[in-house]
C-alpha cells in the first residue's frame, strides 16, 4: 500500500514537525512595552531573556506573565532609552538581587567548579579509557604468541571434550 | 584493589545523589539579599492620595532608625501582618515607613490604611516597582531594617511577626543603639 504522504521528503516533515512546535515558544513582552526604535527594542530582548525572573523563578523576564517580570522589563527599556549600556543595566539589576538573577551564572571564582566540573569529568573519563586500553594491550599472562605448559595442556582438554 | 575500583562509579552515585538530596531541602523561595550593610538606594515617591501630600524620600531616612514595610492593598499576606506593625506602632519601638507598591486603583491605598489603621510615619507610593527593584523587592510584605545612616541592615521577606521581630530585629536594634 502506497503511503499517503509519501510524496513528502523527510527534510519537509521535519519542518512541518518543528513548525507545529513555533506556538508553544511565546513570550510575555506586551505591544504597549515595545520601544519605537528596534534596535533598542532588540537590545532590550537580548537582555530580557539572560534575566530570571523572580516570581516564576525558571522563567527569564522576557517568557514570564508575573507583573513583577513586565516592570522589570519596562525598567530595561527606561534605561536604554535614557542611554545606559546593556552591561550598566545587567549590572544595576545584579547590584539589586545578586548573580542569581542571572540565567548563566557569571565565571568567577566561586562558580570555578561549576563551570570546570565538566571538563574535568571528561579528562578523568578519558584518562579511565587510555589506562583501560594499555592494560589490554600488555596482558601478564605468558608471552605474545606462545603457551605456557599448563595452558597447553588444558587447552588440549577443552579441544578433545568438544568432539566427544 | 581492583574490585574496588568497580564500585567508584557506585560511590561517585552516590556522592552526587548525596548533593542532589541535600539541593532538594533548599527552599527556592529563600533568595540571597545583596543590599544588606549597603546605603539604601536613592528615591522620592510621591504621596499616598488622601493621607497626606508629603510623600517619602531617602532623605527621611538618616538621624533615626526605622523600618520601610513594602505593602498593596492587593496583598493578603500584608493584611496577616497589618495587626502586628500596627501593635508595633503602639509601642513606639521604632518608626515605620511604608511604600505603597502597584495600586490598580491609586485611591485603593489609603482605603485600605482607613480600614485597618495605619501603622505608618511616612508613605510613599510606587506604581511602577521602581523603588521595589531598587531595594530588591521580590514580592510583598518585604520590611528593610535602615540603620541611622540610611543603611539597609536587615531585610524579612514575608509577614512580619512578634517572634520574628524579638529574635532578628530587636537585637539589631540594640547593637545599632550602642554604635551610635
Amino acid at each position: 500500500m502506497p503511503n499517503p504522504l509519501s510524496f513528502l521528503a523527510v527534510r519537509q516533515v521535519v519542518i512541518i514537525f518543528l513548525l507545529v512546535l513555533l506556538p508553544f515558544v511565546g513570550y510575555a513582552v506586551e505591544p504597549s512595552e515595545m520601544l519605537r526604535d528596534p534596535s533598542l527594542e532588540l537590545r532590550a530582548r537580548s537582555i530580557s531573556v539572560k534575566l530570571r525572573c523572580l516570581v516564576c523563578q525558571n522563567q527569564s523576564i522576557d517568557e514570564s506573565d508575573a507583573v513583577l517580570a513586565r516592570d522589570l522589563r519596562i525598567l530595561v527599556r527606561k534605561r536604554l532609552v535614557a542611554g545606559d549600556s546593556d552591561n550598566e543595566i545587567i549590572e544595576y539589576v545584579v547590584s539589586r538581587y545578586g548573580d542569581f538573577v542571572l540565567l548563566i551564572p557569571p565565571f568567577k571564582p566561586m562558580t570555578y567548579l561549576l563551570w570546570l566540573s565538566p571538563w574535568i569529568i571528561l579528562a578523568v573519563a578519558f584518562l579511565g579509557i587510555v589506562v583501560f586500553f594499555r592494560n589490554r594491550k600488555n596482558p601478564s599472562i605468558g608471552e605474545k604468541g606462545t603457551l605456557s605448559v599448563d595452558e597447553k595442556s588444558r587447552l588440549g582438554e577443552l579441544m578433545s571434550d568438544s568432539f566427544e | 584493589m581492583t574490585r574496588l575500583f568497580f564500585f567508584l562509579p557506585f560511590a561517585i552515585f552516590v556522592i552526587i545523589g548525596a548533593y542532589l538530596g541535600i539541593g532538594l531541602t533548599n527552599d527556592p523561595n529563600k533568595l540571597p539579599v545583596v543590599l544588606t550593610g549597603k546605603i539604601a538606594p536613592n528615591f522620592s515617591l510621591a504621596p499616598l492620595k488622601g493621607r497626606d501630600n508629603r510623600g517619602f524620600s531617602n532623605n527621611d531616612l538618616t538621624g533615626k532608625i526605622s523600618l520601610i514595610n513594602f505593602w498593596g492593598s492587593w496583598c493578603i499576606s500584608c493584611k496577616a501582618e497589618h495587626s502586628f506593625l500596627m501593635k508595633l506602632k503602639t509601642s513606639n519601638a521604632i518608626q515605620i515607613n511604608g511604600v505603597n507598591w502597584r495600586e490598580k486603583n491609586m485611591d485603593s491605598g489609603f482605603q485600605w490604611l482607613k480600614r485597618f489603621g495605619d501603622p505608618y510615619n511616612f508613605v510613599g507610593v510606587d506604581p511602577n516597582s521602581e523603588v521595589v527593584i531598587g531595594f530588591g523587592v521580590t514580592g510583598a510584605p518585604e520590611t528593610f531594617l535602615i540603620d541611622a545612616n540610611g543603611r539597609i541592615r536587615f531585610k524579612h521577606v514575608g509577614p512580619l511577626n512578634q517572634k520574628i521581630f524579638d529574635e532578628k530585629i530587636v537585637p539589631l536594634i540594640t547593637i545599632l543603639q550602642k554604635e551610635s
